[in-house]
Order: C-alpha cells, then sequence, then structure tokens
C-alpha cells in the first residue's frame, strides 16, 4: 500500500490457513496466517501434528533402546542425534570413547551435516520457485551419501548407528577411498551448484533483505546454528564447546552479514565446504583400534543427571537425562533447536508477503520431528 | 527510410489473398479451422512431451518413458486420466460464469493461430492488421481467467485472478512496443509481410526487442519465471483451484496452446517464420517454433519466481522504459540509416542491448529487501 | 572493475549449467528391470532364525526396543536345554533397529537381505518358527556378521557408478 494515499479503502484482514498438509512443505506445520490482503501481519503457529510421545516411549526402553528413537527426532540428520544423546549417557557415566570410535563418529557426522544441508538448501531453493531443479540436483547428491551410510549400518535414513561408548560396527575395507572420491565429487559438485543459482538476478530479487532476523534478536531469542550464523552471532559449539575431538581440526565458521535469506542459504553452503575439509582431515588422521569401549550391553549409569549438546546441522542439540540408576531412562528430554528456531519466525515473517512468508520458513531449516517429537 | 528499402528489395511478396483456393472462400476457411485445431491440439500434446521430457533431462533424470515407446503417448494418458474424473462444482460457484470461463480462456488461443502463415500464403486469414489482431485476440484470455477466479466463489481464486490480470495488463505494453519496432522495420502490420521482410531475421536486428517479448510472451502465459499465479501460490492453483475434470483439462491445454501460440507469434515476428534454405517451410515452422518453446522450457527449467509486487515493478520499471527507448532507437535507424550496411547496423543493436541492460539495471534493482519495490 | 554479474549474467550462467545436464547420462536406474546392489550389510524388513543355534535364552527379545519378538520355551530336563516352542516375530512392530542381532550371543538370528518383502494382508506380518529360517528365496544380511557380509555381492556405489546404462526390454 502506498503511504500518500488520499482516498482510503475499507479492508479487513483476513485468516488464511497454511495447513498442516502444504505444498512448499517442511513437515506438517500449520500457520494460521493474518492477512492484509497480500501482506502478512501476524502469524499464530500450530504445531503437534506429529508428536509421538517419544519421550515417554524412551522412559520404557533400556539406553540402548532409545537410539532407534533418536533416529526419529531429526530424521534428515539422524547421525547428529545418535551422536548428541550418546554423548549425553557417556558424560553420565564417565565412559571414555575409544580413538578411532571418535574419528569415526566425527567422519559419520559431518557427512550427514552436507547430506542434510543439501536437502535443506535445496528445498528452500524450490520454494523461492525454481520448479524443483536444485531440489533434484542435491537429492541426487545426497544419494551418494546414503550409499556411505547404507554401506555402514545399512540403512539409509534411520541409522541406529552410533552406541554409548563407540559405534556399533568398523567400517569397512572400501569406505575410505570411496569418501575420498566423494569428497572430490562434492566440492566440484557444490561449485556448479553455486553457479547454478548463486549469482540468479531472480534469487537475490526473492531472497535478499528478505526476513532480516538480526543479532540482537537472534541472541535473545536463544536462536542457534545457521540461522544464529547469518545474523552475525559467532557462535559455534564445535568451536565455542568443544566436544568429541573437534579441537584437532582446522575449520572455519562462516558468518553471514545481514540476517536474511540470502545469508542463511550462503552459510549453509559454506559449512559444507568446511565440513568437508575436515572429513579430509579426519580421513589422514584416523588410527586402528577398537571402535566401542568396554561397556554392558545393558547399561546402568549411575544417578544424576546430565545436559548434553552438539552441533547439529539446524542448531545446538542438547539432550537431558536423569538416570535413577536402572536399565531405563528416568527423564529423557530433548532441547529441539527446530522448536526453538520457531520462535524466530513471527519477527521475520510481519510485514512480508505471502510468498516471502514461503521462503522465510524454508529458510529456517524445520524439521518436525524434532519440534513435535 | 532506406534500410528499410534495402530489406524490402529482393525480398519476397506474398499473395494477397488465397484466391484459387478449390471451392471458394467457406471451404478454405472450414479446412483451415479444422486444420488448426487439430494442430494445436498435436502440437500441445507434443509441447507437454517436450516440456516433460526436457524438464526430466536437465534436471539429470528421466522424463516418462513408460506409456509408449519413449513416453510419447504420456500426454494421451494424461488426457483420458483428466476426462474419467469427476466434475466437482463448489456450491458458492456463480455456475454460468464458471461453465463459461474455461470457454472463454481457450478460445482467443485458437484464433491467434490464424493469422500464423505455415508457408508462402498458407493462414487462415491474412489480414492486413495481422499483429494488432494478435495482440488484441491475447487480451481476451485474461477475462476468461478472470472469470475463473470470480465464478469459484473462493477468495483465494479471486486473489489468483486478480493477480493474473494485473500481470496481463502491465505486460502488454513492453509487448506492443517491441512489437512495434520490427513493424517499423516491416512497413506493415501484415504477418505474410514481417516474413517477407526478413532476409536478416529480425532478431538479429532487434534483439532488445526479442528480448522485451519473450518475458512478456512468459508473464502473459503464466510460465516461469513468472507464474505465481498458479504454482504454490497460497497453497493451490490460484484461479485453477476449483476446477477438475474436463474443465481443469481446458485451463490446462490453455497454458501450453498459449504458450505455442507466442512461440509461434516469435517466430513469425522474429525468426523468419518459414522461410529458410534446404527443409520444406511447415517443417522449418515447426522447428522454430518448437526451438522457441524449448527455450521457454529452458528457462522455467532453472529461474525462481518472482513476487507479485516484483513482476509489475518489473514490466512498468524495467520492460517499458527499455521499450520505449527501443523504440525510438529504431525509429531513427529507419529514417537515417543508409542502406548497404546492414550488418554493422546489427552489431551497434547488440551494442546499444547491452549497454542499455547494463545501465538499466544499475538503477533499478528489484527487491534486496525494499518491501514494496 | 564493473563486476558483470547481477545484470542478468546470472540468470545466464545457471541457464548454462542447466543445459549442460541435457548431454550427461541421466542419474536414474529403471528398477525393476535394472536393480543396484544394496548395501551388505542392509536390514531388510525381516528376520532369519536359525532353530539349530537357538536356546531359547530370549536375550534378543528383551533387547528389542519394540517388544516385536515372542518367544514360548519348554524345558527338555533330558537333554539339559530348553526347547524353543514358538519363535513369533510380529514383523509389522519391528523397526529394523538390529539390536537384537547385535545382543544375540549365539548367532542365531540374522536380519533379511530384501526390501521387498510387502504383504497384503497385515496378519502375514506376523512370523512364526519355520517360516523364519533361512533359505536362497530369505537370504541372511551381512549385518553385524561380517562373515555373511563377505559373501553377499558388492553394493553398488554411486559415487563410482553413477548408473546402469539402459537395456533394451
Amino acid at each position: 500500500m502506498t503511504t500518500t494515499q488520499e482516498i482510503t479503502l475499507p479492508t479487513e484482514p483476513f485468516v488464511l490457513n497454511i495447513g498442516p498438509v502444504h505444498p512448499s512443505t517442511h513437515g506438517v506445520y500449520r500457520m494460521r496466517c493474518t492477512m492484509d490482503g497480500e501482506v502478512v501481519r501476524d502469524i499464530e503457529p500450530v504445531f503437534g501434528y506429529l508428536h509421538r510421545g517419544l519421550e515417554k516411549l524412551a522412559e520404557e526402553r533400556t539406553w540402548t533402546g532409545t537410539i532407534p528413537l533418536t533416529d526419529r527426532l531429526d530424521y534428515l540428520a539422524a547421525m547428529s542425534n545418535n551422536f548428541a544423546y550418546c554423548l549425553a549417557v557417556e558424560k553420565l557415566a564417565g565412559i571414555k570413547v575409544p580413538e578411532r570410535a571418535e574419528y569415526i563418529r566425527v567422519i559419520i557426522a559431518e557427512i550427514q551435516r552436507v547430506a542434510i544441508h543439501f536437502i535443506i538448501v535445496g528445498s528452500f531453493l524450490s520454494d523461492c520457485g525454481a520448479m524443483l531443479t536444485p531440489m533434484v540436483y542435491a537429492l541426487r547428491e545426497r544419494e551418494r551419501i546414503l550409499d556411505f551410510f547404507d554401506m555402514v549400518c545399512g540403512q539409509r535414513l534411520t541409522y541406529n548407528y552410533m552406541r554409548i561408548g563407540g559405534v556399533s560396527q568398523d567400517i569397512p575395507a572400501q569406505f575410505l577411498p570411496a569418501l575420498e572420491k566423494l569428497v572430490k565429487k562434492l566440492k566440484r559438485f557444490i561449485d556448479e551448484f553455486d553457479v547454478l543459482l548463486k549469482q540468479n538476478e531472480i534469487l537475490l530479487a526473492r531472497s535478499k533483505g528478505v526476513g532480516i532476523l538480526s543479532k540482537e534478536q537472534a541472541i535473545n531469542c536463544g536462536i542457534s546454528g545457521p540461522v544464529a550464523r547469518a545474523s552475525g552471532v559467532n557462535w559455534d559449539l564445535r568451536k565455542n564447546d568443544p566436544y568429541s575431538i573437534y579441537e584437532r581440526f582446522d575449520f572455519s565458521i562462516p558468518l553471514g552479514e545481514t540476517g536474511d535469506c540470502y545469508d542463511r542459504y550462503r552459510v549453509r553452503i559454506e559449512e559444507t565446504r568446511q565440513s568437508l575439509r575436515i572429513i579430509e582431515q579426519a580421513m589422514q588422521q584416523i588410527p586402528a583400534g577398537k571402535i566401542i569401549a568396554d561397556v554392558p550391553h545393558l547399561i546402568r549409569p549411575p544417578a544424576g543427571d546430565v545436559y548434553a549438546h552438539i552441533e547439529s546441522p539446524k542448531g545446538e542439540l542438547g539432550f537431558y537425562l536423569v538416570s535413577d540408576n536402572s536399565i531405563a531412562p528416568y527423564r529423557w528430554h530433548v532441547r529441539p533447536p527446530s522448536l526453538i528456531n520457531l520462535a524466530a519466525l513471527r519477527d521475520m515473517v510481519r510485514g512480508w508477503k505471502v510468498a516471502d512468508l514461503i521462503a522465510i520458513f524454508g529458510s529456517i531449516d524445520i524439521t518436525m520431528g524434532e519440534v513435535d517429537r | 527510410m532506406a534500410i528499410v528499402n534495402y530489406l524490402h528489395s529482393g525480398g519476397l511478396t506474398a499473395p494477397a489473398v488465397a484466391a484459387d483456393w478449390p471451392g471458394g472462400y467457406w471451404w478454405h476457411w472450414l479446412f483451415y479451422a479444422v486444420a488448426i485445431i487439430v494442430a494445436l491440439l498435436i502440437m500441445v500434446m507434443g509441447a507437454i512431451y517436450i516440456e516433460r521430457r526436457g524438464l526430466g533431462r536437465m534436471q539429470s533424470r528421466l522424463g516418462p518413458n513408460r506409456v509408449g515407446p519413449f513416453g510419447l503417448l504420456q500426454p494421451v494418458a494424461d488426457a483420458i486420466k483428466i476426462l474419467l474424473k469427476e466434475n466437482i462444482v463448489p456450491s458458492t460457484a456463480d455456475r454460468i460464469v464458471h461453465f463459461m470461463a474455461p470457454i472463454v480462456a481457450f478460445t482467443p488461443v485458437i484464433l491467434i493461430l490464424a493469422v500464423v502463415p505455415v508457408m508462402n500464403g498458407a493462414a487462415l486469414a491474412d489480414l492486413n492488421i495481422g499483429i494488432l489482431y494478435v495482440v488484441a485476440v491475447s487480451s481476451i484470455g485474461s477475462v476468461g481467467v478472470f472469470m475463473a477466479g470470480w465464478g469459484s466463489g473462493s477468495k483465494f481464486s479471486l486473489l489468483g485472478a486478480m493477480r493474473n490480470v494485473a500481470a496481463v495488463v502491465s505486460y502488454e505494453i513492453p509487448m506492443v512496443l517491441s512489437i512495434i519496432g520490427v513493424v517499423l522495420f516491416t512497413g506493415s502490420l501484415a504477418t505474410s509481410q514481417i516474413i517477407a521482410r526478413q532476409n536478416i531475421p529480425f532478431i538479429l536486428m532487434q534483439p532488445l526487442g526479442f528480448l522485451l517479448f519473450f518475458a512478456a510472451a512468459c508473464a502473459e502465459i503464466n510460465r516461469s519465471p513468472f507464474d505465481l499465479m498458479e504454482a504454490d501460490q497460497e497453497i493451490v492453483a490460484g484461479y485453477m483451484t476449483e476446477y477438475s475434470g474436463m474443465r481443469f483439462a481446458m485451463f490446462y491445454l490453455v497454458e501450453y496452446a498459449e504458450a505455442i501460440a507466442m512461440s509461434a507469434v516469435i517466430t513469425t515476428l522474429f525468426l523468419g517464420g518459414w522461410r529458410g534454405p534446404w527443409l520444406p517451410p511447415w517443417l522449418w515452422f515447426l522447428v522454430k517454433t518448437f526451438a522457441v518453446f524449448f527455450f521457454m522450457v529452458w528457462t522455467r527449467t532453472t529461474l525462481p519466481r518472482v513476487r507479485i509486487d516484483q513482476l509489475m515493478a518489473f514490466a512498468w520499471k524495467f520492460l517499458f522504459p527499455l521499450g520505449l527507448i527501443n523504440l525510438f532507437i529504431t525509429a531513427i535507424q529507419v529514417l537515417v540509416w543508409p542502406d548497404s550496411l546492414p550488418w554493422i547496423l546489427i552489431i551497434i543493436n547488440f551494442a546499444v542491448m547491452g549497454a542499455l541492460i547494463l545501465i538499466w539495471s544499475k538503477f533499478f534493482r528489484l527487491g534486496w529487501g525494499r518491501v514494496q519495490v | 572493475m564493473f563486476k558483470f554479474e547481477r545484470f542478468g549474467l546470472g540468470i545466464v550462467k545457471g541457464m548454462g549449467v542447466t543445459i549442460r545436464h541435457l548431454a550427461r547420462h541421466p542419474t536414474v536406474s529403471q528398477y525393476p528391470e535394472q536393480r543396484l546392489n544394496i548395501s551388505r550389510r542392509s536390514r531388510g524388513n525381516e528376520l532369519v532364525w536359525s532353530r539349530a543355534r537357538c536356546t531359547g535364552c530370549a536375550t534378543c527379545a528383551k533387547a528389542c526396543p519394540q517388544g516385536a519378538i515372542e518367544i514360548t520355551t519348554a524345558t527338555n530336563a533330558a537333554e539339559n536345554k530348553y526347547d524353543v516352542t514358538k519363535y513369533r516375530v510380529d514383523t509389522g512392530y519391528c523397526i529394523q533397529c538390529g539390536l537384537c542381532v547385535e545382543a544375540c550371543p549365539y548367532d542365531a538370528l540374522f536380519l533379511g537381505y530384501s526390501f521387498e518383502r510387502a504383504k497384503y494382508r497385515r496378519a502375514d506380518l506376523v512370523q512364526e518358527d519355520d517360516a523364519l529360517a533361512e533359505s536362497p528365496a530369505r537370504p541372511a544380511s551381512g549385518y553385524f556378521h561380517p562373515d555373511i557380509a563377505e559373501k553377499l555381492p558388492e553394493q553398488t556405489l554411486l559415487v563410482e557408478k553413477i548408473t546402469e546404462k539402459r537395456k533394451r526390454r
């Protein structure tokens, strides 16, 4: 609406329901948008459509038996969830993970980061309207990565690979040579993917300056992950609170400047490049040895509580576990990055149009499995 | 006027009317009417096939390839599927308008092909105001779209239809301006004359005009990157939402038929119509039409979508001034350029186009954070 | 001096990337005529049970997070062992996590190798006793058993081989 308008037409806002099932979907998430014509005035998020009661279910399974449940949290990046949970229990029980297992975990977690960033960037670019072409290219590369997970643990989505004290099986002999080829191919692919859409004027028009999240807002809302780093918050748990063996690797943290959708997209692409660097270094340093510590199958951590967090591809994924020295957790709670990041959606979206709403929502990167648990 | 004389000399002169058609005027009309309708529908099927296979191959996958050899019968399968679907009319719909809308949308598309000559003198009606007729008739289609939006009785359809009307009306102007550039070189509005004067195809003489016309044509027919009227908009398909069965098939046909019709008009205006060295003229016509259509498919695969206000701004602030400048420069060239140096004119035109786009892009940027562009 | 990007050049370069894909072989494999070899450790959706080696200790049933395994044993005082009278798996409940295979101390339980085990009736998902035996139609997967994994065909890695060349049908 122009600001200098003498004749004002009477308008009234209407409520549009961008429902749980929508084409540019990131899971079952419902937004009730109050709109004034084309412009979004307010949104009210409604979620819980994917609630499966994982936290309650976990109380009835053994400590090892909840690892398949962690797979189903952020189902696109299941290895990170496994990693976070195993770190938490190891911290609680004071278990030391063997070196080879640490290296395998880091390699797997970084490959997982690359794989999930491909999906997220692909779906964000498709939300901007690029007719699914970036999505198809990204998924094609992700297929190559999923083969590696298949090779290691037998599944492509819900891995159940990491165990308390290490990993469940050793990597097969053809893993590392094939991984070298993969890293080379992925580097070339990311460069080509950049040429496809990085400087595309229409994409710049759709995403630059759109949905700006300022640094103060990001810190106040507790945002973490690529969303926060795109706003300029220099916080990455791999550097600021290192876990596992991340201190041994040399990588940089890409930061954005303005915190708009375009910055989030660029931060994710640069993070994949840094992940490939970490993988290369880990491949050279990996020692031989055991892959799991000597822990009993039916583990009973000592009574107490623990909070452990990792830098998952979406942000800070934390597990809060309370144990009462039995074979099942007493309390099993997840700090989901997607849910906390959703808190900023409202501020980012007010005043923009519906098409921007979809683009902004796609750029925050939500997986409803995490939000609803 | 000297350059125009050059173009006219040695060119063909087209016969004024089909005087020797056996059976006289009405048989001529009947034959061509039936031939155009059949040819259009078959070309639409070919267009659907090319689009899906082309989109697939450019996305590193195959298109449909199961139905018939190489998937050639896929459009037939689509047509049969749509014919067998139930026709649901919403209860709040205005039944007469809802019924008439696909007809009003589809008819102008066939009418456009009446003045496009396939061979020397082979058009339904060789009007001496051919291009003006094309422009006028193509505007009627938007009335059909608006009837669809209103007659559906749903506010989202109405919004989609209003967007469409706004876009079509806005993009008429750059379209007409680029046509006038061509007409200035030709000296006549008749399509057969335009083809006859193209010793050098006008895409070389008028590169900026071609780009303007192509962008305007894509916007008129709702193709990517301007397809926000039909894809993903506020969940579903805009004005086509409440249609199912054969009526939806009509709108679907309208999309592809308009694409083919606009491609045919582009070949007539800019690529020299049926003229060409070895192949028979109708084959040249088909090749050129489908080449232009392939270019449309190619842009659809690559480019993201623009937002509605960016769409309008692009028309009014970018294409329209460039169209005017193009018109002035063309007029000056037609008046003063000596007739012996057409190739230098081509180079100058390309340089002018490059300079204009660079300078104008510097002044005008789509989006970049401005809420209302 | 004068950056030519963002003046339309970004669009042109992007279109160049797309058109180059026309010349490449598409990354598809036409299932079911062409199949890629799945992983040797693939966790297929069925279980393979060896009656000979099973002692009825029910460690697998205790390890299963879903409680999909049901074992009934009877004592055999003469031979001083358990006889397994019923070993029933509800593969509808099973989430193919493989914890049961890892738990079995006698290598009597394996995951299946196939992923095409859909059934028409839900009741068919519950499998018992000798229906779970290993056979050429029900091969065991190499999950957690490297000796079985070595005998299975090598996995087709997409990083090495983009696709199968199309075979004439």
